[in-house]
């Protein structure tokens, strides 16, 4: 593939547009090109550049959310054709995510989903009311590594404490880590419940996230 | 005498309202709106409106919405706990209450944010009863220490414990609605002099974009036929939850809203209702909702407007401030938007109090947004010619060493025509700096320890309470908690 082809896997990241990403992925497939490099070299640094136009505030949430999704739609394409090995080294991990049970706030929860699969997290996104018995099987049948919980009101807090206690009661509490966050939710809350990780706004869960597999 | 002109800020032209009416028109009938109840979707099938059961997607005709608002009084008079004291709310009459439901509360002694516990609901009471431009005050907190299952009942019990205002709330669960009205029926001496006289409102956020929950449907429904007023929340964010500009959304509120209303004509013909709302702009760096963005502001503004001109009561969450202490930026932002809620002629403005968004609730900010509501009352009566002529005598025997000081005119004009304002900072420099320097969340601070040692809370009677007191406990007992911190 040439230096071109990539640049414009870069640029359709960079400019959040899903269907230039889903196509220019198509079109390597179709003419026999390595996935694998198309990701590396094409898609990856569209996303890192991303990242730096964000750090240095030209970029908006807007942007960033687009080209996550311009990201997800390429990645679509091209999963199938990663050898396995290849794509676990690609992802950092998988993430079961949603608002618990009783609780419809999910604007919060979007954007947290929508910066973890941004930074190389698969994201599988449960929606909002979600009862608890629905998180932890999701996250055993996906194999996720995290459970994500979003709480926005006080009473649906105590729904992130009876996760984790459910997971003790099922003697699984060490097969995943337990991120929470909402805007009541405070560190302090989160060590009383004994969750892994907390995240005060979206970048934060990111980087909890990414100190629960180890790859900060 | 001529009396004085009110003044008044509309934004939109005649011809805007009517494009964002139609485009309102157009989306409930098309697309319409959901309703995850499953009575509320009955009544809009009993009434003649298209109900997809499966989608739980209503949608709603011009005609049905247009007759109900015809049914739906244009204006709804509150009365205080002593069924004396009452507000119309409607025309363009402006009442403050503090805002609602703050999870945190600002810890004076500290400065810091921590959960707030059943005093600080009773401290809230109480500074909202003695402070006298909240015409209203709210459940503005939620306590930590009794279990979040009772955390709406909770918050009515104490306020009618603890101030004789009429109390802005809302429901947190299908189940909060009986104990919250039987109490306020209570206070009233039944269910009927409740709906003659009400006491509190209710509020009822629709889930944007374009859904109601089965929990708010269920408060529209219930307050409606309990002759309690509602209050319609819509709260777009621009660009996260509904359209990025700000007429877009104008017309996401009008649906959600209307909606709303036409659920509670049909629930109960003639049930009061509030236009309102809570909207705000979205931060797109932070992710937050800025409820002292100045577009958030003209949001609400314009919804008003367009509230009034369907001739109805209207609401909004303004003069709150996303500052984190009592600083300068929750003063701008709180007095800017209490002025222009005033201008507007909006008729309930909660968020007096609040800071972070709509989470904390700080006692100094209060008393610091008192006076700000007083200002705004202030600007609202406008200028009265006062006497006729209105000055050309005072100087008919003008001599350079005139004293107004001195006049008649001035010892009887003086006191009705300018506020005296004890909180702001009048001193000169020198009289500041011997009085402590002290800034002004700190005289604030000194002013809720004066408030709260030296007016007593206005209980209700002993038998009353009692009342009170066995609706809380036998709701307490149903929902399994033990015991109770107060
Ligand atoms: C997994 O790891 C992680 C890590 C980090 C995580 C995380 C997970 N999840 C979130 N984070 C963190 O990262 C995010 C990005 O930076 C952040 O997420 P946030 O969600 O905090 O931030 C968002 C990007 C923007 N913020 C928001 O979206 C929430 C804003 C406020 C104003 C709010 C909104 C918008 C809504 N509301 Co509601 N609402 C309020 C909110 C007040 C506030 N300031 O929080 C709050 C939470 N609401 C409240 C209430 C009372 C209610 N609401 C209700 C409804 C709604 C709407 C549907 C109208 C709407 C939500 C729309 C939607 N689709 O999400 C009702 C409940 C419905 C229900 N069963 O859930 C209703 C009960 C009102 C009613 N009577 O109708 C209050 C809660 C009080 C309490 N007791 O807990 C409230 C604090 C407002 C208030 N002061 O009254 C961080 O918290």
């Amino acid at each position: 593939m040439d230096l071109t082809r990539f640049q414009a896997m870069s640029q359709a990241v960079i400019d959040g547009d899903r269907e230039a990403a889903a196509a220019l992925a198509r079109e390597a497939l179709s003419r026999g090109f390595d996935a694998q490099a198309a990701v590396e070299n094409g898609f990856i640094p569209g996303l890192q550049k991303v990242g730096s136009l964000w750090e240095s505030g030209e970029y908006f949430l807007p942007e960033l959310l687009a080209a996550a999704e311009a990201m997800k739609a390429a990645m679509a394409v091209l999963r199938p054709a990663l050898e396995a090995g290849r794509e676990a080294a690609l992802s950092l991990g998988k993430v079961v995510l949603g608002t618990i049970e009783g609780d419809i706030h999910d604007i919060g929860k979007n954007l947290v989903g929508a910066l973890l699969s941004a930074n190389g997290f698969e994201v599988v996104d449960l929606g909002a009311d979600v009862k608890i018995d629905r998180f932890i099987s999701a996250a055993e049948e996906t194999g996720a590594s995290i459970i994500g919980l979003s709480a926005l009101l006080t009473t649906t807090m105590l729904g992130q404490k009876r996760l984790v206690e459910e997971l003790h009661s099922r003697g699984i509490r060490g097969k995943f880590k337990v991120l929470v966050g909402g805007a009541p939710v405070t560190q302090k809350w989160a060590d009383d419940i004994g969750a892994d990780g907390y995240g005060e706004n979206a970048l934060a869960a990111v980087r909890a996230a990414k100190a629960l597999t180890g790859r900060e | 005498m001529t009396a004085a002109v009110r003044p008044k800020v509309e934004l939109l032209s005649p011809g805007l309202i009517d494009r964002i009416l139609q485009e309102a028109w157009l989306i409930l009938e098309r697309e319409g709106v959901l309703f995850e109840n499953a009575e509320a979707r009955a009544l809009f099938r009993d009434a003649g409106a298209s109900v997809d059961e499966a989608g739980q997607r209503v949608r709603i005709g011009r005609r049905l919405v247009e007759a109900c608002l015809s049914r739906t009084p244009e204006s709804v008079t509150l009365y205080d706990r002593t069924g004396e004291e009452s507000f119309r709310v409607g025309g363009d009459d402006v009442h403050f209450d503090p805002g609602s439901a703050g999870t945190r509360v600002v810890d004076h002694r500290t400065g810091r944010e921590r959960p707030p516990v059943s005093e600080d609901l009773v401290t809230l009471a109480r500074l909202a009863d003695a402070l006298p431009n909240f015409h209203f005050q709210s459940t503005g907190l939620v306590a930590s220490d009794v279990p979040p299952v009772l955390g709406d009942s909770w918050r009515v019990y104490l306020a009618l414990l603890y101030s004789a205002k009429p109390i802005v709330t809302g429901t947190f669960r299908v189940e909060g609605f009986g104990p919250m009205r039987d109490m306020l029926a209570a206070a009233r001496g039944g269910p009927e002099e409740l709906r003659r006289k009400p006491l509190a409102i209710f509020d009822a956020c629709p889930s944007p974009p374009l859904k109601w929950s089965h929990l708010t449907s269920q408060s529209l429904i219930d307050s409606a036929r309990a002759g309690i007023p509602s209050e319609l929340i819509s709260m777009g964010m621009t660009g996260a939850s509904s359209p990025a500009t700000i007429a877009g959304t104008l017309v996401q509120h009008v649906v959600e809203n209307l909606a709303g209303l036409v659920l509670c004509q049909l629930a109960a013909p003639g049930a009061p209702v509030i236009f309102g709302g809570s909207p705000s702009s979205f931060d797109m760096r932070k992710g937050t909702t800025p409820m002292g963005a100045i577009e958030t502001m003209m949001i609400d503004m314009a919804y008003a407007q367009i509230g009034k001109a369907l001739h109805l009561p209207t609401h909004a969450y303004m003069a709150l401030s996303d500052a984190k202490t009592p600083d300068a930026q929750a003063g701008y932002e709180s007095g800017i938007g209490a002025v222009l809620a005033a201008l507007a002629g909006i008729n309930v403005v909660s968020g007096p109090g609040m800071l972070n968004y709509e989470s904390a609730v700080s006692f100094e900010k209060l008393v610091i947004d008192d006076e700000i509501c007083g200002m705004s009352y202030r600007l609202l009566e406008g200028i009265t010619p006062r006497e006729d002529p209105l000055a050309e005598h005072l100087f008919r025997e003008f001599k350079p060493e005139t004293q107004f000081l001195t006049l008649p005119h001035t010892r009887k004009w003086y006191r009705i025509e300018h506020r005296q304002s004890p909180l702001p900072d009048r001193d000169t420099y020198d009289a500041w700096v011997a009085a402590g320097a002290k800034d002004l969340p700190e005289r604030a601070s000194e002013r809720v320890r004066e408030i709260l040692e030296g007016t007593p809370a206005r209980r209700p009677e002993a038998g009353l309470a009692d009342e009170l007191r066995r609706i809380i406990v036998d709701d307490a007992r149903r929902s399994g908690v033990a015991s109770l911190p107060l």
